[in-house]
Formats: structure tokens, C-alpha cells, sequence
């Protein structure tokens, strides 16, 4: 689950970790006020959404006057951001971080994530900081650190000094810097994040460290054990369609490109298999919908109709593997749905495995007008072929 | 032959009063696994079925000589479980829970390092051998017993597509294991590929992987090295945008890493058969087998 810059600002206040004077405004008017708080010009203006390059989409300014600070807010706040990360539709404004400007000497790059290869975590760090750190690792690989921390011994004194030493920390900030590393790393560790990422990580004139940015994600498995960081969750960065599949525990995505064939899948696995499938068979899959194995017929009929609530679905797919998740199970809930939402659009479907008969039966039986498949291959030609 | 469960097999199940734990429970004894002993901590001293529950895995392992471990604790409690079960002292653990924390399951992972047991998952369908044992949660029927492909898989139910394909084109399994769809896992794709390339009777290989990570990269590496069985891989998530995940918590393609092209592009290079098209896949198994 991702948060606001000044949402995981707050938290690294809490854990020590330095960041700049400042605070969230929903207004024009509140973003003035933030400003006169601060001591002074220049003020930062930044639009607060859950994706990178906000500068380069105009959604970053630097204020020299209240004046500034309240034109700049009237247009930030309200905008429809687009950013490389937010895709071509953009994501709208509701809030803006404002913040001091800094007397900034030199920018560094510094993150926590977990390593799947090694299950360690790793500090990755660089004097490249402010750029895209994908960009850095792509051309000059050897201008990123990366240091390795054994998730049970947690992050010892060498690994801060590794660190330190090779960004060319200077020594009047080593104390800053180290500490900040430290802190950092409790911050992740004791959340269950899944990336703590500070770019630009900045060194100022005055030899101090401060995290300029904030970007924090956590591992959405282990927010049962974090109250406090589901309080943060903004339902307004969700897609309207995901949020509503969540409240019914459907693990819904829509692929947002205008497929035109709806699918439902029981099975991380086996919903991406499908997807794959339908694009070969000369159709676009609409969303990705894995009812997982414990599935009830209400969840078959939310997902049903979820899908069906994307307008440009012209098709639906319904693939089914029973295993723990009975085909009866699913052939209920798909008689079930169509009689309450209509079957707007042609749907076929394949179902294999437990209790394959039964529920082709109550599907034959429901008199409605579905389209049965032999196979995987049949079903997604059938779909492409009344999608066309 | 098969690899790492046969006859000698002997299963506790941690977690077995709980709803899925009986359910699984009673579906791999229907299936002629011997299933020992159940652990659920406050419940030893009483039966599910005709299986004696212990308090801890210890006295189960004690008490009934079992050597292997099925898990169906929920996610908040499973790490430790797994912790219990390799201090134990059983050789197999199987962990089917979907939903550990990632950090759970770095901590497990390291904790395993210096112990002689393996761990299969977690977040998988288990592990079968047709016709011999089942630990996990795969549809019994849809395999067919005596080989000779093993097969080896991230995923649940794609995994038993897959299945179901071969048993269609008469193509039977040796041993069916399916490695789990987190980030962090215990058993990976290449200890799968050395045992069934050590197993005389598997003389053919399924690898099915998908986005995320780079297992299935690291795996190529391995085939090209020490597997000289022919090999048919299938890659799920050509349609996967970036950045999000897919389900499966190590479903996501981060950057520019972790995609099905890479993921196919490096099958190719080392020789495996790639299978372009899921509905083909049994068609190209029995053209390779």
C-alpha cells in the first residue's frame, strides 16, 4: 500500500529521520497560512499524489512570496497530474505538501527494499541523486551502492559506515548522515515497508542531511499488524472500480487500456494465463479478476457485475479450474448474477475439475443464454470471435 | 520414483481443526496419503477423524515417526509454524498459507539456512506424487500416476491446466510440486530441475513461471549448466502491465525487470521448449515427450 510524501514525512519525523519545515494544505488559503509558518522564502509547492515525476508534470513549484505560494496552490490543487507513472489520464490534485526550501549542497540517492533473490534487505544508495535511479542502474551500474542486511541480525554499525564512506559523506555530516541511515532502517523494518525510497537525499550548505522526498510502500500482507498505516490509505488514488472489488475481497485490476473482454479467473496464475490468452485470440483483456480458491457464490456475482460496470466490455470470459472453489460453487453465482444484472454482453464459459458436471448442469439448466467452451483455447476464440 | 514425497512419506498437518486444514486434511487421506498426526496448540489429546492432535509438532513428530509437515496456519501465525516445524525435526514442510508478511518470511528463510530440511511455499498448491501421496490441495483426479514428466510450477491452478492438458494427451506425472507465488519462497525452481533431472524416472520436464523476480532467469542459467532432459516452459503475464501485482505477492514487474519477455527470450536461449500459447500446451508436451 502506498502513502503520501506527507504522510510517510510524519512517520519519519516520529522515527527521527530529518525532513524539512513544512506541512499539507487542501486549499489555496491553508497553503498561505503553511507558508507564513515557515520563516521565510523560498517555499516548495508540491502536488501530493501516489506517483513519481511530479516536477517534470508541473506539479512541483518554488515560491518566492505568499503571492507565489497562492497562485501556485489555485493551480496545483484541482489539476490532473500527468506524470511517466500515472499513465496518460493522469491523476487529480486534492492536496499539496508545502514545504522551507533548503540551501541545497548536494543531492543523494538512498532506499530500503526488501531483496526476493538473497531475502535480505538492501540499502541501495548514490551520489546520483534527483535522477531516475533506474536510469543510473541501467548506465553507470557502479555508481550505486548496495549494502545487505541479514534480516535477523538487523543493520550494524559497518553497514551505516559502508555507506557513509562510499556516497562521500564529509565528515562534519558523518554523525548526521549515519544516524539518519539508522533511523531510517528501524522505520522500515518495524513497518513491514516494502520500499522506503528518499530521492533526493540532500547534504546542505550547512552540513546537515535531510530527506527532501518521501516515498514509502508497505507490504499489504502485513497491515494487520499496523492499524496505524491503514489510516493513511486514500481510497481517492484508487481506481473506482478496484475499490469497490476490495470491499468484497476480489482481487480485481483493471488493465485501464480499453480491452474490450472481460475475465474471471479463479487463480493469480492461471486470471494472468487467461488474459494472455484472450490478447492471442486477437481480442484485448479488459482487467485481471482472480476470485481465489475459497470463492461463494455473492463473491462470483460482485465480480460479475464489477466487471460488467466497465463500459467498454463488449465480451466476458469466465475461466474456471476447480479445485478448492467447486464449479457448482461458481455456476451458481453466475446464474445468480445474470438474473439480477442481465446479461448485457455475450459470456462464455469454461470450467474444469471438481464438480465439473454439477455445474455444467445448473449453467444448462439456469436457461440463459451462455456460451459453454471445450478448453481454454476454444473459450477464448469463441470470446474474441463475439467480440469482433 | 518421484521426488521429495513417496511411499515413505508420513504427513502431520499443522492447522488441521481449522476449516481448510480439515477439508485438505480429509481429501489427501481419500487420496491414500498417510496422514499421521494434526498439530493445533490447546487441541492435543483430542482426534480430527481418525488423526490424534498434538499441542506441539515435537510430540507429533515423537509420537507417530512423522517426517513431513503440512501447513494451513493463517498468515499472522504461519512463520512461526514453519520455525516449529523445522526445530521439530521433520525433513519436508509444506506450507500452502497464502499471505505471510514478506519480512516473516525473509526472517524464515534465514532461520532455515543452516537446517536440513526443505521447505516447499508457502502460497502453493503442494506437492504430489500420482497414485502415491498428495500433501496439498490439488485435485487428486486430474494427475496421472507413473510419469514420466515432472513438473514444476509458481502458480495453483494454472499449475493444474497444465496437469490436466498432459493426463488429456495420455502424458502421465512423476511428481508434481508447485514452488508458491511469493517473493520469498523455500524450494526454487532449480532445486526442482536437479531432482527430477536425478530422478531416473522423470525423463521430461514442465517449468511453469511467470512475472516477477528472476527465478525463472536463474533457472535457464541452471538447465544450460546440468539439465540435459528436455524441458517445456510456459511464462503467465505477457499482458501484465508494470508495476502492479498480479495476485500472487511476487507477481510484479518492477522497472524493466521481471517481464514474460525476458522471462521467454532466456527459455529460448538455453534450448527449452516454449510454449507461446496455454491452450496449445499438450500439444507441445507430446510432441517433445
Amino acid at each position: 500500500m502506498k502513502i503520501h510524501e506527507y504522510q510517510a514525512k510524519e512517520l519519519f519525523r516520529q522515527f527521527n529521520v530529518k525532513v524539512p519545515e513544512g506541512g499539507v494544505a487542501f486549499t489555496a488559503a491553508e497553503a498561505c497560512e503553511v507558508a507564513g509558518t515557515l520563516g521565510g522564502y523560498p517555499v516548495v509547492v508540491k502536488a501530493q499524489i501516489h506517483a513519481g515525476g511530479r516536477g517534470k508534470g508541473g506539479g512541483v513549484k518554488l515560491a518566492q512570496s505568499v503571492q507565489e505560494v497562492e497562485t501556485y496552490a489555485n493551480e496545483i490543487i484541482g489539476m490532473n497530474l500527468v506524470t511517466h507513472q500515472t499513465g496518460p489520464e493522469g491523476r487529480r490534485v486534492g492536496k499539496v505538501l508545502v514545504e522551507q526550501g533548503l540551501n541545497i549542497a548536494k543531492e543523494l540517492y538512498l532506499s530500503i527494499l526488501p531483496d526476493r533473490a538473497t531475502a535480505k534487505n538492501i540499502i541501495m544508495a548514490s551520489e546520483a541523486g534527483g535522477m531516475d535511479i533506474e536510469a543510473v542502474a541501467e548506465e553507470t551500474p557502479e555508481k550505486i551502492i548496495k549494502v545487505f542486511i541479514d534480516p535477523l541480525a538487523g543493520i550494524q554499525p559497518y553497514h551505516l559506515r559502508e555507506v557513509a564512506f562510499g556516497l562521500n559523506i564529509p565528515g562534519a555530516a558523518m554523525k548526521s548522515f549515519t544516524q539518519l541511515l539508522s533511523s531510517l532502517y528501524r522505520l522500515f523494518a518495524q513497518y513491514d515497508c516494502s520500499l522506503v525510497e528518499i530521492n533526493p537525499l540532500v547534504l546542505t550548505a550547512e552540513d546537515e542531511v535531510i530527506a527532501l522526498d518521501a516515498k514509502m510502500d508497505f507490504d499489504g500482507n502485513a497491515l494487520f499488524r499496523h492499524k496505524d498505516i491503514m489510516a493513511y490509505r486514500d481510497t481517492d488514488e484508487e481506481d473506482p472500480l478496484e475499490l469497490e472489488a476490495s470491499k468484497y475481497n476480489l482481487n480485481y485490476i483493471n488493465l485501464g487500456g480499453g480491452g474490450n473482454v472481460g475475465n474471471m479467473v479463479n487463480g493469480a496464475g492461471l486470471a494472468m494465463a487467461t488474459m494472455d490468452i484472450i490478447k492471442q485470440a486477437g481480442a484485448e483483456p479488459a482487467n485481471f479478476l482472480d476470485v481465489g480458491g475459497g470463492a461463494s457464490a455473492e463473491m462470483v456475482e460482485n465480480g460479475f457485475r464489477i466487471i460488467l460496470s466497465d463500459p467498454n466490455v463488449k465480451g466476458i470470459l469466465i475461466n474456471i479450474f476447480g479445485g478448492i472453489l467447486r464449479c457448482d460453487v461458481l455456476a451458481e453465482g453466475v446464474v445468480e448474477a445474470a438474473r439480477k444484472t442481465g446479461l448485457s454482453v455475450p459470456v462464455v464459459v469454461r470450467m474444469e475439475g471438481t464438480n465439473v458436471e454439477e455445474g455444467r448442469r445448473i449453467l444448462a439448466e439456469s436457461g440463459l443464454d451462455l456460451t459453454t467452451a471445450v478448453d481454454l483455447k476454444d473459450a477464448a476464440d469463441k470470446v474474441a470471435a463475439m467480440v469482433a | 520414483m518421484s521426488v521429495f514425497v513417496d511411499e515413505n512419506t508420513k504427513v502431520l498437518v499443522q492447522g488441521i481443526t481449522g476449516k481448510e486444514g480439515q477439508f485438505h486434511t480429509r481429501q489427501c487421506v481419500a487420496y491414500g496419503t498417510p496422514v499421521v498426526a494434526g498439530v493445533t496448540p490447546g487441541k492435543g489429546g483430542q482426534s480430527m477423524d481418525d488423526v490424534p492432535v498434538f499441542n506441539t509438532v515435537k510430540a507429533a513428530v515423537n509420537e507417530t515417526g512423522a517426517n513431513c509437515s503440512m501447513i494451513f496456519v493463517p498468515p499472522p501465525f504461519a512463520a512461526d509454524a514453519i520455525m516449529e516445524a523445522a526445530d521439530g525435526g521433520v525433513d519436508l514442510i509444506v506450507a500452502i498459507t497464502e499471505g505471510i508478511p514478506v519480512m516473516d518470511m525473509m526472517r524464515v528463510k534465514n532461520y532455515l539456512k543452516d537446517k536440513s530440511c526443505r521447505l516447499i511455499g508457502p502460497n502453493c498448491p503442494g506437492i504430489i506424487t500420482p497414485g502415491v501421496a498428495k500433501v496439498g490441495i490439488m485435485p487428486g483426479p486430474i494427475h496421472k500416476p507413473g510419469g514420466p514428466v515432472g513438473v514444476v510450477s509458481r502458480s495453483g491452478t494454472l499449475t493444474y491446466e497444465v496437469v490436466h492438458q498432459l493426463t488429456m494427451k495420455g502424458i502421465g506425472q512423476t511428481t508434481g510440486i508447485g514452488i508458491g507465488g511469493d517473493p520469498v519462497n523455500g524450494t526454487n525452481f532449480i532445486d526442482c530441475l536437479e531432482a527430477f533431472q536425478n530422478d531416473p524416472e522423470t525423463t521430461g520436464i514442465v517449468m511453469v513461471g511467470e512475472i516477477g523476480g528472476s527465478a525463472e532467469e536463474d533457472a535457464c542459467a541452471y538447465i544450460k549448466e546440468k539439465v540435459t532432459k528436455p524441458v517445456v516452459g510456459f511464462i503467465a503475464g505477457l499482458t501484465a502491465p508494470p508495476g502492479r501485482r498480479m495476485g500472487h505477492a511476487g507477481a510484479i514487474i518492477s522497472g524493466s525487470s521481471g517481464t514474460a519477455e525476458a522471462k521467454l527470450a532466456a527459455m529460448k536461449a538455453v534450448g527449452v521448449h516454449v510454449c507461446e500459447n496455454l491452450g496449445a500446451l499438450g500439444e507441445l508436451c507430446a510432441s517433445v515427450f
